[in-house]
This record gives C-alpha cells, sequence and structure tokens, in this order.
C-alpha cells in the first residue's frame, strides 16, 4: 500500500513537473511568436548570439559523431544483410535510421550535454547571484529577457542541425559502402536519396523542434529554480541534463508511436 | 515593538506624503513565518534603515517591499498601490518607479558596467542610443564612475560594482531606492565613500531611501528613521537619536555589541553544544523586553 502511495505521489510530482515546463514554454512561445505583435520586438542580437554558441558551436563535433554514427550503422546493417547478399540496401538502412531516428536523437542528447546544461548553469548562476531578482526589480521579465532568445535559438538550430546530422550520417555510411560494399560515392547518394519519402525528413524534423522545446524548457527551468549557494547550480545542471534526456526519449516515444498510427510511420 | 519617542502615530499612514506603508505585514517560508506583523512607514524624500542581525528577517522584509517575496498577510502600500494584491502589469509600474541596489550588485557579467546602466532605459523606454549613452554618463557620473562605462563587473572591486548597481538602479529616475546591506564586505574607507553617496543621492534627488544593514556607523550616519527587526518582530523604532536614548534591553544589546548572555558562560556553551539546545532561544516578547 505504502508502495502505491509513494508511486501515486511520483507521478504527481512528475505531472507538475512537466505542467511547470508547459508553462514556461508557453510563455517562452508567446514572447516569441505573440509578442511581435503586441509591440515586444523579438531579441534577435540575442537569439542570434544563442543560435551561433547552440548551433554552430556544435558543428564539429556533431559532424564528428554522426559521421561515426552512420559508419557503424552501416557495418551493423551489412553485418545481416550481406547473410541475404542484400548488401545494397545499407544506403537505404542507413538514411532511414539517421533521418527517422539517429539523427534526431543524436542531435539532441549532444545539444543537451552542450546546451542544454550550459542554459541551467547560466541562469542558475544568475539566480544564486541575484541578477534574476534584479530583473524583476527593473520590470524585466526574465522569461522574457533570458528563456525566449534561447527558445528561438533552439527551434530554428535544433532542425539545422538535423538536417547536418543527417548528412554526415548518410556521408559515414557511404564511406563503408564505397570502400566495402562496391558503391560510387554518386550510386550511394542516389540509393539513400531512393530509400527515403520526404515524410522520412520532416517527422524526424518534426521531432527535432519538439526536442529543441524540451530542452529549452529544462534546462531554463532547473535554472530558474536553482536554490541558494554556488553547489546548487552544479546541481540543477546536472539535474537538467538527466530530465532532458529522458525527456526527449519520451517525446520520441511519443512522436514515433503517433506518426506510426497516423500512418506516417 | 516600543515606539520611541518622536515617532509617529500609526494613524497617520494616510497622510499624503507616505510613500510607503508596510501594515501588520506576515511573510511564511512553507510552514516556518519569518516577520510575524511588521509595521513600517517611509515619507517622501525620507532615509528609513532597517536595522537587524543575520536572520532577524529584515532582507525578508526589503524583498517583499520590492514584489520579490508574496507576503502571506498584511499590506504593503507603495505610491497607492497594494503590492500584498497588485496585478503583475501594476507591479510593473510600480517597479519602474523603485531601483534596488543588491548586496553583491547583482550586475549582469556579460554586459559592460555601460550596458547595465542602459538595460532599463532601453527596455522601458523609446530613447535614441545617442540619448541612453548621455544618460549613462550620467548615471554613472553621480556615482563617481564616469570612464568606466566599457569595463566588464569582474573588472571592478567590490566597492565600484556597488556603485554601478547603484547606477543601474538610478537609470529610470527612482522615486524610491532601496539597497540591501550597501557597506557589506567593504572596508571602512569605501564603506563610507557608500554612505556618502546615499548622503548625496538624498540631497541632490530627495529621494525616498530604504536601507537594510546591520552596519551601526552607515545606519547612524544616514538614517532619518530607523526600525530595529529581531527575529521577524520590529522591537524599535524611531530617530536615530532616540534609539541611541533607548534603553530597551534588546536595542541596548544590539547597539552595544553584546553577546547573547545566555551563551557567554563556558558551561552554558558546553551545554548547548552537548545537549543540542539552546538558552538563547528565548521568546521574542522576553527579548523584547517587553
Amino acid at each position: 500500500m505504502e508502495i502505491a502511495a509513494q508511486i501515486g505521489d511520483e507521478v504527481t510530482s512528475g505531472l507538475a513537473y512537466i505542467g511547470e515546463l508547459a508553462a514556461l514554454g508557453w510563455r517562452a512561445a508567446y514572447f516569441t511568436f505573440v509578442g511581435p505583435f503586441r509591440g515586444r520586438p523579438i531579441r534577435f542580437r540575442s537569439a542570434i548570439s544563442q543560435a551561433m554558441q547552440v548551433g554552430v558551436g556544435a558543428l564539429p563535433i556533431l559532424s564528428l559523431i554522426t559521421f561515426f554514427i552512420g559508419l557503424i550503422l552501416a557495418l551493423q546493417s551489412a553485418y545481416e544483410l550481406r547473410k541475404f547478399g542484400a548488401l545494397n540496401y545499407v544506403a537505404g538502412a542507413v538514411a532511414l535510421s539517421m533521418t527517422r531516428e539517429l539523427g534526431p536523437l543524436i542531435t539532441a542528447i549532444l545539444v543537451i550535454g552542450r546546451s542544454g546544461s550550459a542554459f541551467a548553469a547560466e541562469i542558475g548562476t544568475m539566480r544564486v547571484t541575484e541578477e534574476i531578482d534584479a530583473l524583476e526589480t527593473m520590470a524585466i521579465d526574465p522569461v522574457d529577457f533570458l528563456v525566449t532568445p534561447k527558445f528561438l535559438a533552439m527551434i530554428v538550430m535544433l532542425p539545422c542541425l538535423t538536417i547536418w546530422a543527417n548528412a554526415m550520417g548518410i556521408l559515414g555510411g557511404a564511406l563503408f559502402g564505397v570502400s566495402a560494399a562496391n558503391f560510387t560515392w554518386g550510386r550511394y547518394l542516389q540509393a539513400s536519396l531512393d530509400a527515403l519519402y520526404l515524410r522520412d525528413i520532416t517527422t524526424g524534423l518534426i521531432k527535432s523542434v519538439m526536442f529543441g522545446i524540451t530542452i529549452t524548457a529544462v534546462g531554463c527551468y532547473e535554472g530558474l529554480a536553482t536554490g541558494a549557494g554556488p553547489e546548487e547550480v552544479g546541481r540543477s545542471t546536472t539535474r537538467a541534463v538527466v530530465i532532458s534526456i529522458f525527456l526527449v526519449v519520451m517525446v520520441d516515444l511519443v512522436f514515433t508511436a503517433l506518426f506510426f498510427f497516423l500512418g506516417n510511420g | 515593538m516600543e515606539k520611541l519617542s518622536g515617532e509617529k502615530n500609526g494613524a497617520d499612514t494616510k497622510a499624503a506624503d507616505v510613500l510607503i506603508s508596510v501594515r501588520n505585514l506576515h511573510v511564511r517560508y512553507a510552514q516556518r513565518e519569518i516577520l510575524h506583523g511588521i509595521n513600517l512607514e517611509a515619507h517622501s524624500g525620507e532615509t528609513v534603515v532597517i536595522l537587524g542581525g543575520s536572520g532577524s528577517g529584515k532582507s525578508t522584509l526589503l524583498r517583499t517591499m520590492v514584489g520579490l517575496e508574496k507576503p502571506s498577510g498584511g499590506e504593503i502600500w507603495i505610491a497607492g498601490k497594494n503590492l500584498a494584491v497588485i496585478s503583475a502589469p501594476d507591479l510593473k509600474e510600480i517597479r519602474k518607479k523603485m531601483g534596488m541596489s543588491f548586496q553583491g550588485g547583482a550586475l549582469f557579467g556579460s554586459m559592460t558596467v555601460g550596458e547595465n546602466v542602459a538595460l532599463p532605459l532601453r527596455e522601458h523606454t523609446k530613447l535614441e542610443e545617442s540619448t541612453i549613452e548621455i544618460m549613462v554618463r550620467l548615471k554613472l557620473e553621480h556615482v563617481g564612475l564616469l570612464g568606466y562605462e566599457s569595463y566588464m563587473p569582474s573588472q571592478l572591486s567590490g566597492g565600484m560594482k556597488k556603485r554601478a548597481a547603484v547606477a543601474r538602479a538610478l537609470a529610470m529616475d527612482p522615486a524610491i531606492l532601496f539597497f540591501d546591506e550597501p557597506s557589506a564586505g567593504l572596508d571602512p574607507i569605501i564603506a563610507a565613500g557608500i554612505d556618502n553617496l546615499i548622503l548625496q543621492l538624498k540631497k541632490a534627488f530627495h529621494m525616498t531611501i530604504i536601507v537594510v544593514t546591520h552596519e551601526l556607523a552607515s545606519a547612524f550616519l544616514i538614517a532619518d528613521r530607523m526600525i530595529l527587526i529581531d527575529k521577524g518582530y520590529v522591537v524599535a523604532a524611531g530617530t536615530p537619536e532616540n534609539m541611541r536614548d533607548c534603553t530597551q534591553p534588546r536595542v541596548r544589546q544590539f547597539l552595544d555589541r553584546v553577546a547573547e548572555p545566555e551563551v557567554a558562560g563556558e558551561m552554558d556553551y558546553l551545554q548547548m553544544l552537548t545537549e543540542g539546545t539552546s538558552n538563547t532561544e528565548g521568546t521574542v516578547e522576553d527579548k523584547r523586553g517587553a
């Protein structure tokens, strides 16, 4: 009975947490999409600076990781496909896996590590040093000032990064195809494109936008909820990373199931 | 609360020049009540110092007065609005008339000093950038930091950070200025400089200034009126002269910097450590010596 009560408490607090995230995400979306029509211009300078950090800064490491993931995928699928003499299908398998699932997911996890944690640490430090309080006493909404530029940067840059990750993954697969499966670069690319439908790419991109919203909401929420003392910043950052990874996987599951049942899966 | 001679009667709260009126304020964190029915008034152009030891609730009172904490009971009237029940847009408007200097400065580390001071102007006015630059220089000149516009906060000393924070608080020409521990962590010379700055601001701009501090020298220098808070209660209020002459035991203990008598003896201290209890936790009523 006690266990049931404990599970009930956990579920309730989990739902309350998701509610808080949704409220924060909603406010950031309001300031981004509705604010400009109500005399609150978008903070482009700040958003571009965030986009550079979130997007451009992540390109080298993302390229490297997704290239290797593509190569690994090709090797793993070739292991099974060659039993059936179907090495030609390696290109399609890699392209589909990258665009539908691994491209968005790997990108999101990398961005959590680089930017979600940075959001929590930056805002958490500002909370500890009373900078958030200073914003409030100056009649400046911290969500508008701090969260909205990050939100905008994230929903623009995560799909861009995902497209780049997809391309690098396919390139990684192509390296295997050309060196070990008698493909030419052109034929591998053609085989990859033939295997893909537009919906494979769009579903991945839709997921990446949702991941971006999730990562921003968790990172900023944990930063804003930081308690007193510098050690709390570390705690918030760790929580932001762990919760973001968990929620990104949950969002992935929900949207994959949704696309499946809507006939896009 | 002991009302010292010279203190105005509570019925005067509706007087026209009362800019801030705190009435029966209660603040609670979770189950613990921090402030137990605080009353405070500040008249236009007056400097009120809130004195108190660590953990007395003075900073909580200040945070509640600027709307950073929600009271669990009572009223906070500022410029005709009750912050206890105020709407978000009204609070925003009231806050534009306030300036707050935080204990550590709370300057934005990613912005230069000039950008820090310009921030409220850029957010709340439609002034030309050239006008904002002039205003930033003026505000920095007021606090003796002209020429430091392009410095990052990390390049400033503790005293300079506090001055820059005051310049930012002055940006919107507020009617009320709040200071949280303005001299904390500063050497006596720099702290005296901050005291002089507060006096200059009062003289030059006729501002209502609320200062939270535990620095007695500073408090007696800048205050028109002062209140002493202990464990969430106002134990005394009056002019600095009234406070100096006050014979109430708790006030005397604070002003004369006398340690808690119960732990002054070695045996009591040892008993407190071994039994995990303290005789110092007498009721506030006892301490107030009422």
